[in-house]
């Protein structure tokens, strides 16, 4: 296995030097927290604020979910902020207008987003339009839908509470909360990813040395789970301190989960990130190309409901204004995670932490009352800065 | 009665990874000769003119490159066209929308004051088409002229930059018999006129009727120089020059042949590409028996890759007009390779990084891409048998690497090619299809697929290899066909092949 014993130290350099690409998005986003912190005077880790952030970032990630795959297929869809906006106005107008039961409306949704994506991948992949023509288009097409599904009502208030809770209540406890105390739930659940990640590591690993790959020495690999397993309970603890867990954080997990799994478990997956690296290839060796592309932009328009359906909750309206500029947040996410300009490579749960860092901006700017436009022109910098940075270590690697 | 030189390169040795691609070649030509240059496919000729053309800078190449009496250093394609030599190359490098004048002029715009004077540029590109004998207006675009004309709008546009020294590589190779006489006689005119022309050919009726010099490339060495007025410039002596080399040794023996039934056939494949409506594939027809090797020979773009594509699920998208796709006995229509696959077809393309390996993906994930559902346990991926297999065929095939978790971009030419062998031997077919599979790997890899190969057929399988280099189809095959302009023109069993009958076959029909 290891053939030298090399020093701790050695080590942590070198695989710093190895994966400074991949650390960079978690010190980025860590140093800005940090700013952010500091420049507020420790209003931005106060509990409300890190639950806010949840809400918050929720619609952005599940579209940075869903743009890492079409990102990794060399395509882009710039109609999600639209698609997101018409989708959600959707909702309210079933809802509020129609009577129909929050539940249903959202299923209703769902299926529109669907078949939106039908329709993009078709002229995509089946008539060979580019995709950013193809989505250019849907960005007219929906912005117009959207402001006609709101033109006679203007903005809609949506009152059920189901649909309200997805994006502004917590999880339930399982002890009342008659005096303040800490939410049980929320702590369990962090508990139980912490002991999650530690069994998958452990298991990971020693398949690893079954087959004498590459491992990290045992006292970084403890390091870093340790690292990894405080930050989580420290989140777990925060939130518990204020009201539990956040249902925008749990949706997003559970999206989040069903995707890592779909990339790296199944076929569907592997064969995502082999059209990105050589379409031709992928296709020489069996790949209907065709028909896994049409998933990647089906998925991202249900995603892109999802969203609108998030929006609308948290802002408990459907307004005309909704999905402006998400389609530059989600990409910016994704691009920022780490997803590679020339297709083939990309996570999603990098994607999501590249949400964070956009949104953490966002939020933090926003508790310091920074004008909107100076917001714009800081989030531009840290992306182009990302992406460039990105794009070097990529070149230096070959 | 010596001539002075134009050119003399001298001692120019160039090396890529792994090949030596040219090694001490030295070549001479005279101040307004033609002068052909002639080889097999990898014989060197295209990366020698790449060398004196500036493609490969300066100090990529050992060696020196005179011209016109002085040591050139070349580090761009523009700093020897400003010496006033032209590269006309086998694909055309025109604009198809722009006007055939902005064609000619492009790059060396005539200018008025800082504005390009458009009526001057007309009327000097008319002037330039009268030189090369094309009666057409110089302000439709290329597009609407035919291939034998944009080669002409090219020699025009090498004109008008006042070139001294013309190269054409491979003028003729897509022109029909009118289009190519033409373009030999404009090239006699052109030496009339002074100017020094190098033609890089394979059709060797062309280059003894025109030649005055014939420089013959082998192995990236210059075998020998003939002066059409004093040596012999038949086509067999230039055959026997090109190929003339000892082939013993080189390929591994089968302990047994076992041939048996015929596994694989074509009948009748004609086929055209839906883009230029020219007809790729006329009438072709092979088969391929259990146990057997069947060598597919040809010169460049004869059509042998664009067969293997058209069976294997024709992913092109040619337009195929009849033809029967036969295995085991079964007739079949592959919509797709997942078709084809399903049938027991696999192709292991010509060019592994274009389209044949995902390279910034590892050895595990090439190996296994093309038949995952091998390896799944309900919609998971059996990843701990996905290491297995990857690791058995990394050992079985000998893929040279620290772990089946390298980048394939990172692995040398011959790994790569075994590496695209494992992913499809592990789909099992019983027809493999193996395009150039040893082009750009160094001489011990080659071995080495080449005992492989002769393992797979042992073992029951049949193989369909094409290849441009004519000692390895001889060396291989059992039995082998010959295709030229589409068509099959020959076939040969292994035992009476000779290099000579093969390049006959090969040249026959151009």
């Amino acid at each position: 296995m290891q053939n030298e014993k090399k020093s701790v130290g050695a080590e942590i350099a070198q695989l710093l030097k190895a994966n400074i690409k991949s650390y960079m998005m978690y010190i980025a986003l860590v140093v800005i927290m940090l700013v952010f912190q500091i420049w507020s005077g420790g209003k931005f880790f106060r509990a409300s604020n890190i639950s806010n952030l949840f809400n918050q970032a929720a619609y952005v990630a599940v579209l940075a979910i869903g743009m890492t795959l079409i990102l990794i297929l060399k395509h882009i869809d710039l109609s999600v902020g639209y698609v997101a906006g018409f989708t959600g106005a959707i909702a309210a107008v079933l809802m509020q207008r129609y009577g129909v039961n929050e539940w249903l409306a959202i299923l209703i949704v769902l299926a529109i987003g669907l078949m939106i994506g039908l329709y993009q991948g078709t002229l995509v992949m089946r008539l060979g339009v580019p995709a950013f023509v193809t989505t250019l288009a849907g960005m007219f097409i929906f912005r117009g839908l959207l402001s006609l599904a709101l033109a006679k009502t203007g903005t809609i208030v949506v009152s059920q509470k189901g649909f309200l809770a997805l994006c502004n209540d917590f999880i339930p406890d399982i002890v009342s909360h008659e005096e303040p105390g800490l939410h049980v739930v929320t702590l369990l659940i962090g508990i139980i990813a912490v002991v999650a990640m530690v069994v998958s590591q452990l298991r990971a690993r020693k398949n690893k040395l079954k087959y004498n790959f590459e491992v990290v020495s045992m006292p970084i690999f403890v390091t870093g789970m340790v690292l990894v397993a405080a930050v989580i309970m420290l989140v777990a603890y925060v939130l518990a301190a204020y009201k539990g867990l956040p249902w925008s954080a749990v949706i997003v997990g559970v999206v989040l989960a069903i995707y890592t799994f779909m990339l790296s478990k199944t076929k569907l997956g592997r064969y995502i990130y082999g059209i990105g690296g050589n379409d031709q290839a992928a296709e020489l060796s069996g790949v209907n190309v065709k028909l896994v592309t049409q998933f990647a932009f089906c998925s991202m328009s249900l995603l892109a409901a999802l969203s609108g359906i998030l929006y609308t909750s948290r802002l408990s309206s459907a307004t005309p204004q909704a999905g402006v500029s998400f389609e530059l947040d989600a990409i910016a996410s994704s691009y920022i995670g780490g997803t590679a300009v020339s297709g083939g490579v990309g996570k999603v749960t990098n994607a999501i932490i590249g949400t964070f860092v956009i949104m953490s901006l966002t939020n933090g700017l926003n508790l310091m009352k920074v004008d909107i436009s100076y917001q714009y022109i800081v989030k531009g910098i840290i992306f182009i800065i990302a992406v460039a940075f990105d794009v070097r270590t990529r070149k230096k690697g070959k | 009665m010596d001539q002075e030189y134009i050119l003399e390169m001298r001692n120019i040795t160039k090396e890529f990874p792994g090949v030596r691609a040219l090694d001490n070649v030295n070549f001479k030509v005279r101040k307004g000769e033609i002068h052909c240059l002639v080889g097999e496919n990898g014989a060197g000729k295209s990366t020698l003119m790449k060398v004196l053309s500036g493609v490969w800078r300066y100090g990529t190449y050992d060696g020196d490159i005179v011209y016109e009496g002085e040591v050139q250093r070349f580090h761009h394609i523009a700093d020897s066209e400003a010496k006033g030599i032209a590269i006309i190359y086998q694909e055309l490098a025109l604009f198809p929308e722009l006007p055939i004048y902005e064609n000619i002029y492009f790059g060396h715009e005539i200018t008025k004051g800082r504005q390009i004077d458009w009526n001057e540029t007309i009327i000097r590109a008319g002037e330039m088409l009268e030189k090369v004998r094309l009666h057409v207006d110089p302000s439709i675009p290329v597009k609407r002229l035919n291939t034998g004309n944009q080669q002409l709008v090219e020699i025009a546009k090498a004109l008008s930059k006042n070139c001294k020294l013309i190269i054409f590589d491979e003028p003729t190779s897509s022109l029909n018999e009118d289009d190519s006489q033409n373009l030999l006689n404009l090239m006699k005119e052109l030496r009339e006129s002074g100017i020094t022309c190098i033609m890089i050919s394979h059709k060797l009726r062309e280059v003894t009727a025109i030649a005055d010099t014939i420089t013959v490339l082998r192995d990236g060495a210059t075998i020998c120089s003939l002066d059409a007025k004093t040596d012999d410039i038949s086509e067999e002596n230039i055959i026997r020059n090109m190929v003339g080399r000892s082939i013993d040794n080189v390929f591994p023996k089968r302990t047994e042949k076992k041939v048996g039934e015929v596994v694989f056939e074509v009948k009748n494949l004609t086929a055209e590409d839906p883009v230029t409506g020219r007809e790729i594939l006329k009438d072709v027809s092979f088969n391929v028996r259990a146990g057997e090797i069947v060598g597919l020979q040809g010169l460049m773009g004869a059509g042998r890759t664009e067969c293997a594509l058209a069976v294997f699920g024709n992913t092109r998208g040619y337009r195929i007009k009849s033809g029967e796709v036969v295995m085991e006995g079964k007739n079949h229509f592959f919509k797709n390779p997942r078709d084809a696959m399903d049938a027991g077809l696999a192709y292991v393309t010509e060019d592994r990084k274009g389209n044949g390996l995902i390279l910034i993906q590892d050895i595990r994930y090439n190996t296994t891409i093309a038949n995952l559902q091998e390896l799944m346990s309900g919609v998971v991926i059996d990843e701990n048998k996905e290491i297995v297999v990857a690791n058995q065929y990394k050992e079985d095939i000998n893929i040279k690497a620290p772990s089946i978790e390298q980048i394939v971009n990172n692995l040398s030419g011959g790994n790569q090619q075994k590496v695209q062998i494992a992913k499809w031997l592990f789909v099992h077919p019983k027809v493999l299809i193996l395009d150039e599979p040893t082009r750009g790997i160094d001489v011990g890899a080659k071995y080495e697929i080449y005992t492989l190969m002769n393992k797979m057929v042992e073992e029951g399988m049949s193989i369909i290899m094409i290849s441009s280099e004519l000692p390895e189809v001889l060396g291989m095959s059992d039995r082998l066909y010959v295709m030229s302009e589409g068509r099959i023109t020959g076939e040969l069993d292994a035992a009476d092949a000779t290099e000579e009958k093969v390049m006959e076959m090969a040249i026959k029909g151009k």
